[in-house]
């Protein structure tokens, strides 16, 4: 605790252009319309109980290895979803069943992924670290801390190499944030104005290690980018309406040609980093109060709630829905054929004219 | 909604449990995250928690209860005022699917029942008209435990063969050097999605002149100095193959590729078959490979095999400026990754080049460069140089050495080599790597397995001796093969 404070008392040593143009939390939070709220209520929700889902039938071995839930962490990819446009690209780590579904992927696909069968979106080859959805602009999935960080900088220069106006939006952990390859991405992206926009989600343990053990100055990631001259932004990632706010400044600056944008969603993940760490760096105490004061779809739910847009019935109604639609996934996932033991050769080299 | 709580597994091994303690009893709210059971095996203890809020219908096992299956009901969760469905209840309802069993049980699906493969679907590959690589039958090597991975290839670039130039084709001698930059000039000028990235390829021209004059040509939005980072850039490069560009990333020498193996190997060679064929990756990683002249360790290692092993990669490592063209054209147009390792020594050598539009080589293919009859010597890139001058040196013996030159090595063009073993029975291989795990290494393996009994003497690998390279002049000359070497060798095999 005296670390933070002191490394916070004498805060103000980067570089001054980048900042004044960078910020330590957005201004007021202009309200979601009904629509909105009722829009981000259905996609939290979604991802939470699929994650929910997943973890049970992690628990019930139908799901094998590593696999890392994001529930607590819905309010980042929810929002940062609503700001951009349906042809920007995606990228993020391993904790990545929340972009692909968001990114429209079919959730029954990507269970089936998760429990490793023949329907899974990659034939069940990749598993839970690596699904894509190249059709909804999701490019994975990487399982190497940071790796995703070089590629989305690559999907930008791509695009930009196209003269296409298409922004790469690239995930990665507050963890993640300490990689080299991160630091040689935001060179190049600024000398070349590359239009990606960096969303570190800083879930504030890097698996078992507390942001602030792990990272220099742990309570501004957003200024990481400021001997780069790139702007950041601090969100909180709890609240759908400030990630999608502060998405749409980013992705506006990164499509306007002045380069990348880094924006820093302080979010929290309520389980383990994966499903087989029992969390003992952290009280239950410390993830409950999380839960109980910043849920960001308890959020959503009151607000519904509060402007008497919504009845209890009608948000019954909408988490029964979801419940549905997961369900059908998991059932899917677990009576779904194992793949072919032909897939083992297939896949290993492209095809021309494929891909 | 009533949901059930099962029994969770805590490793991917477990198949039972004790239920040490309940936390809440039947009747008591529960709010989302809240534990309601600990739960332990031999080896930890994990705590169950309620993903919903409501009240505890039902707790469905007692404390202490030993043994529970993993997937087993163990409480029910209601809404408030909910009444629940005794019947379905009594029931216990059981898992979606057949939960964890003994050894294999989780694995096979009952919905729908996989028809047994027919015999000839059991290496699905090698009756695909597109590979190249099995024109000659292969035996299933046993310990290999499937079919050759090279036998998943398909070779796309257009020719199978090298093309057959008629008397109306001339040649030119060209540099190693010069027929790269064509090959690449030719490449970007033929489609715009290829583009050429590295530190020092635009302004200054390559570092070892190989980019001369793509700048000018094609300016800097596709000829692209990159600041010295290797594993950026990479990653950059691969990212932007991803998006359906077609990168050429240079790396300065094949030495500082060691930063960037990561996103050769976990983001270029893997990508494909992780995303279950949806994602492929064209790119070509290129320059110059092996041991340079006087700079010690770091910067004289030659990596073929290192990059050899990884199934997803093509690996090529030209040695005529001839091949290095024609193969560098067909590395581009791949849809995949390849690596294409060049030679720094060999840049300035010249090789007749034939002067047709468009030469494109097979990968895959090795070339015969001198017909034999007496001793088979394969060998690639600089290794290329030692072979053919021992061949003639042996020659003045009266000894006759079919020399291959195996140009790609991965996929390795083993019926080639097993051919030539046929007719003479005995084989050297050469390369400047080291001798454990080498390329050498695994042709002995390869040709063990299918040529054993045309064989009339052990296979020999004449390698770059085991240690780092020094920088003395004597010690790197002694760190290296020479022709000497092979001639050694190819007596031994002949017991002269």
């Amino acid at each position: 605790m005296a670390r933070k404070t002191a490394s916070a008392a004498k805060r103000p040593a980067a570089p001054r252009k980048a900042a004044r143009k960078s910020r330590k939390r957005a201004p007021a939070v202009a309200d979601f319309t009904r629509d909105e709220e009722f829009a981000a209520l259905r996609t939290m929700l979604l991802v939470r109980r699929f994650e929910e889902k997943a973890g049970q039938l992690y628990g019930m071995g139908h799901i094998g290895g590593f696999c890392h839930l994001y529930i607590g962490q819905e309010a980042v990819v929810t929002g940062v979803f609503m700001a951009r446009r349906a042809d920007d690209e995606v990228i993020t780590s391993y904790r990545c069943h929340g972009h692909a579904i968001v990114s429209g992927a079919d959730p029954k696909a990507v269970m089936a992924e998760l429990t490793g069968r023949a329907g899974g979106i990659s034939h069940g080859k990749g598993g839970s670290m690596h699904i894509f959805n190249t059709a909804g602009h999701f490019w994975g999935g990487h399982g190497i801390v940071g790796a995703q960080v070089p590629l989305g900088t690559g999907l930008a220069f791509a695009r930009r190499y196209g003269g296409s106006d298409q922004v790469s939006l690239t995930f990665f952990g507050e963890g993640a944030a300490n990689q080299g390859q991160v630091y040689e991405s935001f060179n190049m992206a600024s000398i070349w104005k590359l239009p990606v926009v960096y969303v570190i989600e800083n879930n504030r343990y890097a698996m078992g290690t507390a942001v602030t053990r792990s990272a220099a100055r742990p309570e501004e990631l957003y200024m990481r980018g400021a001997a780069f001259g790139i702007p950041g932004e601090q969100v909180d990632g709890m609240d759908v309406r400030a990630v999608k706010a502060a998405a749409e400044r980013a992705i506006a600056h990164a499509r306007s040609g002045k380069g990348p944008y880094i924006l820093e969603m302080q979010t929290y993940r309520y389980r383990g980093h994966s499903m087989s760490d029992p969390a003992k760096y952290r009280t239950r105490e410390e993830v409950q109060k999380m839960r109980q004061e910043h849920d960001p779809i308890e959020q959503v739910k009151r607000r519904l709630l509060d402007k008497e847009w919504a009845s209890a019935e009608d948000l019954k109604e909408v988490d029964a829905q979801v419940r549905k639609i997961v369900t059908a996934a998991a059932e899917f996932a677990t009576s779904a054929p194992q793949p072919a033991d032909e897939e083992l050769w297939t896949d290993v080299y492209a095809q021309a004219g494929r891909g | 909604m009533a949901t059930t709580i099962r029994m969770p597994a805590l490793s991917p091994t477990m198949e039972h449990g004790k239920l040490a303690r309940w936390l809440v009893k039947e009747g008591e709210r529960v709010a989302p995250g809240d534990v309601i059971a600990e739960i332990e095996t031999d080896k930890a203890t994990m705590e169950v928690e309620s993903d919903d809020g409501g009240v505890v219908a039902r707790l469905l096992v007692d404390e202490g209860a030993q043994n529970v299956p993993v997937g087993a009901p163990i409480a029910v969760i209601a809404e408030e005022g909910e009444a629940l469905d005794e019947a379905a209840l009594e029931a216990a309802p059981a898992p979606a699917g057949a939960p964890r069993g003994a050894g294999q049980a989780d694995a096979p699906a009952p919905a729908a029942p996989q028809p047994e493969p027919a015999p000839q679907a059991a290496a699905p590959q090698v009756a695909a008209p597109q590979v190249a690589v099995s024109a000659a039958p292969q035996v299933a090597a046993p310990g290999d435990g499937g079919p050759d991975p090279a036998r998943n290839l398909s070779i796309t670039a257009p020719p199978m063969t090298d093309p057959v130039y008629g008397d109306d084709v001339t040649f030119k001698e060209m540099t190693v050097r010069e027929a790269l930059r064509d090959a690449m000039a030719e490449e970007m000028r033929r489609d715009e999605a290829v583009f050429l990235m590295g530190e020092e390829v635009a302004q200054y021209q390559g570092a070892y002149k190989v980019s001369q004059g793509l700048l000018e040509e094609f300016g800097e939005r596709r000829v692209v100095d990159t600041p010295i980072t290797e594993y950026g850039f990479s990653g950059l490069g691969v990212g932007a193959a991803f998006a359906g560009l077609k990168p050429i990333i240079e790396f300065m020498t094949f030495n500082f590729a060691m930063q960037a193996i990561d996103h050769i190997i976990n983001s270029a060679a893997k990508t494909l078959y992780m995303s279950g064929g949806a994602l492929a990756v064209p790119v070509v990683f290129r320059g110059p490979n092996g041991a340079a002249a006087r700079v010690a360790a770091q910067h004289s290692q030659d990596y073929s095999a290192w990059y050899a092993h990884v199934p997803g990669l093509k690996v090529i490592a030209p040695h005529s400026a001839a091949d290095a063209k024609g193969l560098l054209k067909a590395a581009i147009r791949d849809p995949g990754p390849v690596v294409f390792l060049e030679n720094e020594l060999l840049y300035g050598h010249k090789f007749p080049v034939p002067q047709v539009e468009d030469h494109v080589l097979p990968i895959g293919r090795a070339r015969i460069a001198r017909v034999g009859t007496d001793v088979t010597i394969a060998a690639y890139s600089m290794g290329m140089e030692y072979a053919l001058a021992a061949a003639g040196m042996l020659a003045e013996e009266g000894i006759s050495a079919e020399v291959i030159d195996l140009r790609s090595l991965r996929p390795l063009d083993v019926p080639a080599i097993v051919e030539s073993v046929k007719k003479t029975n005995r084989l050297v291989t050469v390369e400047e790597g080291w001798p454990v795990c080498s390329i050498g290494a695994e042709i002995a393996r390869r040709v063990m397995q299918e040529a054993f009994d045309w064989l009339d003497a052990p296979v020999l690998t004449v390698n770059g001796k085991d240690v780092p390279m020094p920088y003395a002049a004597n010690l790197e000359k002694l760190a290296l093969p020479t022709a000497q070497d092979v001639v050694d060798a190819a007596h031994s095999v002949l017991y002269r």
